[in-house]
């Protein structure tokens, strides 16, 4: 086998096989995978939830994660902001001709890795192999399916006034690992990308009660559009104290240098909840005990008052309203 | 990094706003200069923390909003040319021109691309040495070293299909011309924090000397500015207007002397275009002769159609501080982040943008914050 991706890889014919086979198999083998037919056979019953997302990140490796742990964590937590237990997924893979074959091998042992410490198996996939300048090194598309237990009733228009929002841990991570990896914004600094899988902290965070309203994982459009999508969707109004929240130092000082708030920062390992106010502190105690929640934080509650608006308490005191971020973060010329 | 939080200290920042509000006796107007300022007096509710007798006013350092249309355009139309590669920074490419934009040129096939920093321009131009790689210079002092230092770069390593189209801009020869101009009455200004750590202090000196009007320079964390407001205040109530430097650790007096002569060196003074308040002379920096041919103007022609303003936009008024975004009957209505008229919608620097991203006391009606003033 030739040490990068050929257009013939993507033929259908000897060297797709070998691919699948050499490449792909040895790492994510399960049962239902291993009979390579055109679609996986698997029980399930009661209610399904059932997710899609496409992965087009840039650069595709990144501290704390590449494209394929990301494209596994990011459709695992997708299932996992319904409540549901995720169970299989597909992936397909689009790669550009001329990528190279030792860099896939580490790509797809990040996916195996990242679906071993969800506990998913990805039971069908696959690759197309198009033109070199037609897809950007690698695009991975993952969809996912898992189950919802009786009682669980998670939307994102379920929150009430009264209700108080927690937010995992420390915001802004991922998309600052990112930009500093991009051509012009190489910090010097130790940050890593937040990516993860949620479902076990979810599980458990669910063992602990069962009045958690809403979950969403604040990804593209940070924070501050996850908590207006939640305040649309339920019609209500929510009221966050900046000072609560909690953001690394080195996020702080990038935010800072770049002109960039880091409530529009993207996530990939973090949830916001938003819960009954009885059962807040109790939930908050069991997401401390996850390493994914360790710095999990009380940081606003919900209000009848300005409905469909996040209301942000400012450090230094007055208020301001936080709205969707719109167009690209960019940061500031002057 | 240290030294974030300790500006943003709640205490600090209510004990500067107490001591505001108890030395401000008259009813004053203040102008940010800097769009970075606007976003953080929004950003943080500086405005409801200063008392009601402190008015103030957005102006025009938001380096995106002040190119004017015509610049646009020429840059939209060299976009069109073949083989060109048109780089620039992010904001630029939202803007509408008279007729289209950098965006909408992007979309109907040339080669516009997003960069952070003038010396990237100048790799793509390396990377691509069949086409003539274009750089969009905007900006004030700020950016004109590092425009500056990437066209010496491009001579040294005899780069020679690297172009710079040099819309940049000189702030105190602006401010003159809105002081002559009277429209807007100002006490005070919060001077640009990073323009003066290039140029210093001094060139402001004509403010307070000529116009009687108060000018504090301020870095852009909230306890910065908050302190930029109280020596404004303190020298306006006094009667006793002067240059001052609230930002130390940032600026100098003299300024960043080998920056500024690399400046100097790839420049000269000439006018310059500002949109909403026209040719202002000795306000641009124009490529000198020796380096004439990485001028953009220089090596390319392009025929433009007479530029013209977008319907109703006020852009030019909020430039000038003659108006406040929430004055513009498009304002959150017909533009808006999403759809912007103007460039003030787009910049992430711009006083629209500002004013709409973190809303205002006004727009927060009905809602029960603490919007209470500080009484102490």
């Amino acid at each position: 086998m030739d040490d990068s991706i050929l257009l013939a890889h993507g033929s259908g014919g000897k060297l797709s096989h070998e691919l699948v086979e050499k490449k792909f198999l040895p790492f994510l083998a399960n049962p239902a995978l291993n009979k390579l037919d055109d679609s996986a056979i698997f029980e399930a019953s009661g209610r399904l939830a059932f997710t899609t997302d496409s992965y087009v990140v840039n650069p595709i490796f990144f501290p704390g994660g590449d494209i394929g742990k990301l494209a596994v964590c990011g459709t695992v937590n997708d299932l996992s902001m319904n409540g549901a237990r995720p169970l299989y997924l597909s992936l397909s893979a689009i790669i550009e001709e001329g990528f190279p074959l030792s860099e896939l091998e580490q790509i797809v042992q990040s996916i195996k890795k990242a679906a071993e410490e969800a506990e998913v198996a990805i039971i069908t996939g696959d690759t197309k192999v198009v033109n070199r300048g037609q897809a950007d090194k690698l695009f991975i598309t993952t969809s996912g399916v898992g189950t919802i237990s009786s009682g669980v009733d998670i939307s994102g228009a379920n929150a009430r006034a009264g209700d108080k929002v927690l937010l995992s841990g420390t915001i802004g991570d991922h998309g600052i690992t990112i930009m500093s990896q991009r051509e012009g914004l190489r910090f010097a600094m130790t940050l890593e990308s937040d990516c993860a899988p949620l479902n076990k902290l979810v599980s458990q965070m669910l063992e602990v009660s069962s009045r958690i309203h809403c979950l969403r994982d604040p990804t593209r459009g940070g924070l501050a559009t996850t908590l207006n999508e939640l305040a649309r969707q339920s019609n209500i109004g929510i009221v966050v104290e900046e000072a609560k929240i909690p953001v690394k130092e080195e996020v702080k000082a990038a935010c800072e240098l770049l002109g960039l708030d880091p409530v529009y920062v993207a996530n990939e390992g973090k949830l916001v909840a938003i819960v009954d106010p009885a059962d807040a502190d109790k939930i908050l105690a069991r997401m401390r005990k996850n390493r994914y929640g360790r710095d999990a934080a009380i940081i606003g509650e919900v209000t009848e008052e300005h409905p469909g608006k996040v209301v942000m308490k400012t450090k230094l005191g007055p208020s301001r309203i936080v709205d969707m971020l719109s167009g690209e973060l960019l940061p500031r010329i002057c | 990094m240290k030294f974030i939080d300790e500006y943003q200290d709640n205490k600090l920042a209510r004990g500067l706003a107490y001591k505001i509000a108890k030395r401000s006796t008259k009813t004053i107007r203040l102008m940010e200069f800097c769009g970075g300022h606007t976003h953080a007096i929004l950003r943080y509710g500086i405005r409801q923390l200063v008392p009601k007798t402190v008015e103030m006013r957005s102006g025009p350092g938001c380096p995106v909003c002040v190119t004017a249309t015509a610049d646009l355009d020429k840059a939209i139309a060299l976009a069109h040319l073949p083989d060109v590669i048109i780089t620039t920074f992010g904001d630029m490419i939202r803007v509408p021109g008279s007729y289209s934009s950098l965006q909408q040129a992007k979309a109907e096939g040339a080669d516009v691309r997003i960069v952070y920093s003038t010396i990237d321009a100048v790799e793509i131009a390396k990377a691509n040495p069949k086409k003539s790689v274009i750089f969009i210079g905007i900006g004030f002092e700020t950016t004109a070293p590092t425009i500056a230092a990437s066209i010496l770069k491009a001579q040294q390593e005899k780069i020679e299909n690297f172009y710079v189209l040099s819309l940049n801009k000189l702030t105190p020869p602006v401010m003159k011309a809105l002081l002559d101009s009277g429209e807007v009455k100002l006490d005070g200004i919060i001077g640009p924090g990073h323009v003066s750590v290039i140029i210093g202090s001094h060139p402001y000196e004509f403010i307070p000397r000529d116009y009687r009007v108060a000018c504090v320079i301020s870095g852009f964390e909230p306890l910065d500015i908050l302190l930029c407001i109280d020596k404004l205040v303190e020298q306006i109530e006094k009667g006793e207007p002067k240059v001052e430097i609230a930002y130390p650790r940032g600026v100098r007096a003299g300024g960043n002397r080998k920056a500024w002569q690399l400046t100097e060196r790839v420049f000269e003074i000439g006018e310059a275009n500002w949109r909403g308040i026209g040719i202002v002379p000795q306000s641009g920096l124009k490529i000198r002769k020796k380096y004439e041919r990485f001028d953009a103007d220089e090596a390319f022609s392009v025929s433009l159609n007479l530029s013209r303003e977008p319907k109703g936009c006020r852009c030019g008024d909020v430039i000038r501080g003659a108006a406040m975004p929430l004055e513009c009957k498009l304002f959150r209505k017909v533009c808006t982040p999403e759809s912007p008229v103007g460039p003030c919608m787009v910049s992430s620097e711009g006083a629209c943008a500002a004013y709409y991203q973190y809303g205002t006391p006004e727009n927060l009606q009905g809602f029960k914050a603490d919007m209470e003033q500080v009484d102490g």
